[in-house]
């Protein structure tokens, strides 16, 4: 088997040419998944028996807050591989990831917020999903911070990655001891649709939705990889071929 | 100069001599080599002693904790019995802060002189000493803020009863608290003004210790058994035992490269 | 028995845009000196820590006695003594009790030869006073206890002689020269050289 194209992955202008090429194959199927998802689930669906009309905004909050787990997976497992196999491609990866997973815990965050409103009356609850998300935004910023606050480059990308590996192995305990905290006081239990029963005619969107971000996430990051690259390699030879081509 | 008898210099064998087990080929240092657990002891008393040359800064911790107990009725209300409902999640949020005051020395002063240096350079574990100077943190801070978490809870209105349950939980929290700050600790070294970057690193990692912390404390002060999340607590502790002087250790050499 | 030897191939490591060490390259055998001298910022302490192990070479390696450090680094570190610029006492200790945690760490230290190793360093007077009175010259001496203490086979020393007088100076060439005499080696990073009375030295010049 033939792994030199796994070594290229390590090669800084072998990663930038190649995001160049692959991000179209992203972007669009993306745009074309969400506008799909939206239509299916802003028009087409059914409203909820119980919400009504104001379901509909998990079209963008579930997308949003699986986004932003996963993102945060992925920062993790790439910081964890330039930790452990010293590849600056895959912290230039982990440091693109960051800002990209913030705004998705962002946008569940205020979606979630927005939800509320009409359904309880207030903008924000303490239930165990929301609390979640918001350690989980704590989590990113902390990453961020922590990378600003370091002036060696190299040595922010390996802190952060040992931050970023610490991360991924609390957020399952946060999450349950969120939900254990949840349990015992009985708060009310939020956006909850009838999961088994939910109609195709709702669910089909959703999981479009869900690929559509999905595949956004991944054109957004090749498009923010490239600049991190170039920002990274700017004293390199290659930079100056790419730039006068 | 003159060169005094019996000098370090004539402590070892001609080069070329069969070597001893443990020793570099061709040195024989006449001293052995000190195990894990002697460096570890050694580096636990090293931050004692010096904490305790500086007794003046030991009380600090527990000021902060007294002050953070005191602006609660202050700010919300003097009666017992409303202060008593509070009472676990001022203790807790008092414990937990007080804690993190002094995280940013755990490491600090290690770096800045070169003593982190020669722990990464002396063939030990790094481990074993991170978690040596960890216990000794916690020694320090956490064991002093759980003896006090008692007299705290008095003034909040807790029953006597519950004292005994409230020093336990905060004495295992607190054990996991230090552990999870030495690893925010180790990751800010070197960064100026650190403080809020170390609290906002640590924080959402301590959650889930001031979650079963204040319930423990909760049900003690309702006189129920505490068992269920003192035991979530312990292992809390326990797998930060396991795991967070690995990862400080990696987060010293990291500021050391 | 195989012979201790330090080998360098072409170490090459970057701070950011900065190319520090550019392809740096030599073999030390036993009883060699080496003498890394340059300008400030020339790498000359990014060039030591490379070698200890604390600093990673982008390109390049660091092997001793044919093997690469990097594959049983605790095993390297015990055979070495590294002494930053800087003596890595706490002020709030006696010079006695730094040297006590300091090499007790590594070795079990006993008071003869603690004491030895202070009168050695000419510290007997002021070894039980706290490290925040003496003065820089004294702290130079009592890490200098520390390396006496440690006669391993390689020591990397950087810049050893700062803030110490004409018989401290003469103290470290004689602490080099005793090194090398037992077939150890050594590698000082230094402004102005070592002393005049250290034989078998290799001059390294790094460029800034």
């Amino acid at each position: 088997m033939n792994w030199s194209w796994f070594h290229r992955l390590a090669s800084p202008p072998h990663v930038y040419a190649l995001a160049a090429r692959l991000t179209p194959w992203f972007a669009w199927p993306a745009a074309v998944a969400i506008i799909a998802g939206l239509w299916g689930g802003l028009v087409l669906a059914p409203p909820d028996y119980q919400q009504g009309d104001g379901f509909r905004i998990i079209y963008v909050h579930a997308p949003s807050a699986w986004m932003s787990l996963m993102v945060y997976v992925t920062m993790a497992v790439s910081a964890a591989v330039g930790l452990v196999w010293r590849i600056k491609v895959a912290h230039a990866v982990a440091a693109s990831c960051a800002p990209i997973g913030a705004s998705f815990t962002f946008a569940a965050l205020v979606t979630g917020a927005l939800w509320g409103q009409p359904m309880w009356g207030t903008y924000w609850q303490w239930d165990p999903r929301l609390t979640s998300e918001l350690v989980l935004l704590f989590l990113y910023l902390g990453y961020m911070g922590l990378r600003a606050g370091i002036e060696d480059p190299q040595r922010a990308d390996r802190a952060s990655a040992v931050l970023a590996v610490v991360g991924v192995v609390n957020v399952p305990i946060i999450h349950y001891s969120v939900t254990w905290w949840n349990s015992l006081h009985q708060a009310p239990s939020v956006m909850r649709l009838a999961k088994p029963a939910m109609p195709l005619a709702m669910l089909l969107p959703l999981l479009l939705m869900l690929l559509g971000f999905t595949l956004f996430f991944v054109a957004l990051l090749l498009v923010r990889l490239r600049g991190e690259v170039l920002a990274r390699e700017r004293a390199a030879s290659w930079i100056r071929e790419v730039v006068s081509a | 100069m003159s060169r005094p008898e019996g000098t370090v210099a004539q402590a070892f064998r001609a080069v070329g001599e069969p070597t001893a087990p443990g020793t570099a080929a061709g040195f024989a240092v006449s001293m052995p080599r000190a195990g894990a657990l002697e460096a570890a002891r050694l580096a636990l008393l090293r931050d004692l002693q010096l904490a305790f040359r500086k007794r003046g800064q030991l009380v600090q911790p527990l000021a902060f904790f007294a002050m953070v107990t005191l602006l609660f009725p202050l700010a919300i209300s003097p009666e017992l019995a409303r202060l008593r409902e509070l009472a676990p999640g001022v203790l807790w949020v008092g414990a937990l802060l007080g804690s993190l005051l002094a995280l940013e020395f755990l490491f600090r002063d290690d770096a800045h002189d070169g003593t982190l240096e020669q722990y990464a350079l002396s063939g030990q574990s790094l481990t074993a000493l991170m978690f040596a100077k960890t216990f000794a943190h916690w020694l320090l801070t956490g064991l002093p803020l759980a003896l006090m978490a008692p007299i705290a809870a008095l003034s909040l209105g807790v029953a006597t009863a519950a004292l005994p349950g409230i020093l336990l939980s905060v004495a295992v929290g607190t054990v996991a608290l230090s552990l999870i700050g030495s690893i925010g600790a180790a990751l800010t070294l070197g960064i100026k003004r650190s403080g809020a970057l170390l609290s906002l690193l640590t924080l959402p990692l301590s959650l889930p210790v001031l979650i079963f912390g204040a319930r423990a404390t909760q049900l003690a002060i309702h006189g129920e058994s505490l068992l269920a999340p003192l035991e979530l607590l312990a292992a809390l502790a326990v797998l930060g035992i396991t795991l967070a002087p690995l990862a400080s250790a990696a987060a010293v050499r990291i500021s050391l490269e | 028995m195989p012979a201790e030897r330090l080998e360098v191939e072409n170490l090459h490591l970057w701070r950011g845009e900065h190319h520090v060490l550019r392809g740096v390259n030599f073999t030390l055998a036993r009883g060699a000196c080496l003498e890394v001298c340059g300008a400030n910022g020339s790498g000359k302490t990014t060039l030591l820590r490379t070698l200890c192990g604390l600093a990673y070479p982008e390109e390049g390696r660091v092997l001793w006695n044919g093997e690469n450090v990097r594959q049983d680094l605790p095993a390297f570190h015990e055979a070495l003594v590294y002494l930053g610029h800087e003596p890595p006492l706490k002020s709030d200790l006696t010079a006695r009790e730094n040297l006590h945690y300091w090499i007790g760490v590594r070795r079990q230290l006993g008071e003869a030869e603690l004491a030895a190793a202070l009168t050695r360093v000419g510290a007997p007077d002021w070894c039980d006073r706290l490290v925040r009175t003496l003065s820089a010259g004294q702290r130079r001496r009592v890490a200098l206890a520390a390396v006496a203490l440690l006669p391993l086979p390689l020591w990397l020393l950087d810049e050893p002689t700062t803030n110490l007088d004409t018989e401290g100076r003469e103290l470290v060439g004689d602490l080099v020269r005793e090194q090398l005499e037992r077939g150890g080696m050594v590698v000082a990073a230094v402004h102005q050289g070592l002393p005049q009375s250290v034989r078998n030295v290799t001059r390294l010049e790094l460029a800034a």
